[in-house]
């Protein structure tokens, strides 16, 4: 353990330890570097690059599959701003990581907070972690069953208590919620880590002091954790956020889009479109439109990031 | 989870004269957590060992109904036909073995050829000089910001007209090269190996292939075994991909079979046991990893969600 958080430190530096150094011999090791590379080029050039402009190309064809794709301009994205079932499905996917990132980012925030001032067990921080390891599918077959109608122990429990039972799944009001909290059970503990390793770069001297004062716990999370945490925050909620966005394996599983379209999420949609009815250049044309979607809310965040930066020195 | 480093960590002298009740809330939280992640898990093998059968008119107990391994035995495929039917089989089958050794294979092969890959490509960006290097490594990492469904979409036209639908090497094909993920990774840790290790390497006369076989390689053992064992679970766990190109039997990965048994399950009366069977065994081996390695995992997420 200590040796990976030893080096966690030097990784915050790594261009020094390349430049710091005597001056390397020959300028160029290229024709080494090219041998080296050639493979992870292939699979970028092939799987990452190719695709990410084929699909460019792609929205503004009509494509089956089976014949050449035919150019038709901004068609599919004229469709688009006309299609009822893709203001659906931005809505629902909106309304899933709204529910998803709120009430993960709180319940992970507190976590990880609470793992840091309570322990460093790091048996906790694994239990924690466990659900994000296994497959999206386990998890959704798991609480699938769980939150079953009829026979599902959560059902059971609250008609012990003197509640009707909710068809969590099949009801429209209910699937996102659902499914949004499935996931925030899968992913709390995996987001309270990465906040954890945030908390632990705020040097402990800082709370000592505040102590000798004679700050309270909630006063010094206001004042401390919060401020300081900002950056690690936004980070966390960069990348959480895109992932939410990429809500799929669970629907597949569990409410294939239904019931009638209040689990059709965009992901869902455009496989839909894409691999059952071979729509692949209107499918295309919604990538670009998440895509465009996913890289102004990472813009957006980065943006606050730096200005949380400030407010760190 | 003993109580012995808790009264070490507690640092704060605010926290230890204040009256205990406090810590105690924060440490009920915490435990309520715990059970919460855990209960689930457990819901998962009560129901697995159940009889399918009795398991309605028992739902309310915490433990097995009528405690048996039948589900096992169904999706195993140990249980003959009637066998299955007394205890509430639903008749639908899974052929576990076959989808499991697909489920091994395919993501030991990404693993194996991601891995090194990737490290290949790490040295050349950590250990090596050459011109544009770094803006090269942004254009690698820029693709960690495209969504998997943007690439997915040309990459299943691409295996298909390479006429690799429903075959191992159309599974793992976009996965053996790199993920961007990895070689940033293993980047940062080729970059703290100390540059006097790899000088006397050279006036020893030994060239880059060697000092990356046997110097970097080994250096970042433990590296290298991490990012090892988060490739591993996360080609086991992928469901997209193979659900596009390997929906037939004999090619089938574990999750894909999941959702398909999941889906025949009949509305009426569904085999809840074998399907927690099922789902057991599914993630048997994530949970076996995640015992003996589960430290080493927790370290490493720390770590790369720092960056």
């Amino acid at each position: 353990m200590s040796a990976i958080t030893e080096r966690q430190h030097g990784a915050s530096a790594p261009r020094r330890d390349t430049s710091v150094p005597r001056r390397r011999r020959r300028a160029g090791d290229l024709p080494v570097a090219l041998v080296f590379l050639l493979p992870a080029a292939v699979g970028f050039g092939v799987f990452y690059l190719w695709p990410t402009l084929r699909t460019m190309y792609l929205s503004f064809t009509d494509y089956s599959l089976l014949a050449p794709p035919e150019w038709v301009g901004a068609e599919n994205y004229r469709r688009l701003f006309q299609d009822p079932l893709f203001w659906n499905s931005l809505r629902v996917t909106v309304e899933y990581v709204v529910i998803n990132i709120g009430v993960q980012t709180v319940v992970a925030l507190g976590l990880a907070v609470l793992m840091h001032r309570l322990t460093r067990s790091g048996l906790i921080r694994g239990v924690l972690l466990l659900p994000y390891l296994v497959a999206n599918v386990v998890v959704a077959l798991i609480w699938y069953t769980m939150l079953d109608a009829q026979l599902g122990i959560v059902n059971r429990a609250l008609e012990w208590v003197g509640l009707d039972p909710v068809a969590f799944f099949g009801e429209t009001a209910t699937a996102i919620p659902t499914i949004a909290l499935v996931n925030v059970w899968r992913h709390m503990g995996y987001t309270a880590l990465l906040i954890f390793a945030g908390l632990q770069a705020i040097p402990r001297t800082v709370y000592e002091a505040a102590a000798t004062d004679g700050a309270s716990e909630p006063t010094m999370f206001r004042r401390i954790t919060l401020p300081l945490l900002r950056p690690t925050l936004v980070l966390v909620l960069v990348l959480t956020v895109i992932g939410s966005f990429q809500i799929f394996d669970t629907v597949a599983v569990t409410t294939k889009g239904g019931p009638v379209n209040a689990t059709r999420v965009i992901y869902y949609y455009i496989y839909e479109l894409a691999f059952q009815r071979f729509d692949f250049g209107y499918a295309a044309a919604i990538c670009v439109a998440l895509f465009a979607i996913l890289a102004g809310l990472a813009l957006m965040q980065l943006k606050m990031l730096r200005a949380g930066d400030t407010d760190l020195d | 989870m003993s109580h012995v480093p808790t009264a070490r960590a507690s640092f704060s002298p605010a926290g230890r004269r204040r009256p205990n009740w406090q810590r105690m809330a924060a440490w009920a939280i915490l435990v309520l957590f715990v059970l919460i992640t855990l209960v689930p898990f457990y819901w998962m093998l009560r129901i697995s060992l159940s009889d399918n059968r009795t398991l309605a008119a028992n739902a309310g107990s915490l433990l097995p109904a009528d405690f048996t391994l039948g589900a096992f035995k169904r999706v195993l495929g140990i249980a003959t036909l009637s066998e299955a039917t007394a205890e509430g089989g639903s008749g639908a089958t899974i052929d576990f073995w076959r989808y499991l050794a697909n489920s091994v294979l395919t993501s030991a092969v990404i693993t194996v050829c991601q891995v090194f890959f990737s490290a290949m490509a790490a040295y050349a960006f950590a250990r090596l000089r050459w011109p544009g290097r770094e803006k090269v490594f942004f254009v690698f990492l820029t693709a960690l910001m495209v969504p998997p469904i943007f690439t997915a979409l040309p990459n299943f036209v691409t295996v298909q007209q390479l006429g690799l639908l429903n075959t191992y090497a159309g599974i793992v094909l976009p996965y053996l090269f790199m993920t961007p993920f990895a070689v940033f990774f293993l980047r940062q840790f080729f970059l703290n190996i100390s540059r006097e290790v790899e000088e006397a390497a050279i006036v020893d006369g030994a060239g880059h292939a060697r000092i990356f076989f046997r110097l970097i390689v080994p250096m970042s053992s433990a590296p290298i075994a991490t990012i090892s064992l988060l490739v591993y679970i996360g080609a086991w766990n992928e469901y997209f991909w193979p659900l596009l190109v390997g929906q037939e039997d004999d090619v089938r990965v574990l999750t894909v079979a999941l959702g398909i048994f999941r889906s025949q399950t009949p509305q009426a009366g569904p085999d809840w046991a074998g399907l927690m069977a099922a789902t057991l065994l599914a993630a048997l081996p994530v949970i076996a990893l995640f015992t003996v390695f589960g430290r080493w995992i927790v370290n490493s997420i720390q770590f790369s969600g720092i960056k």
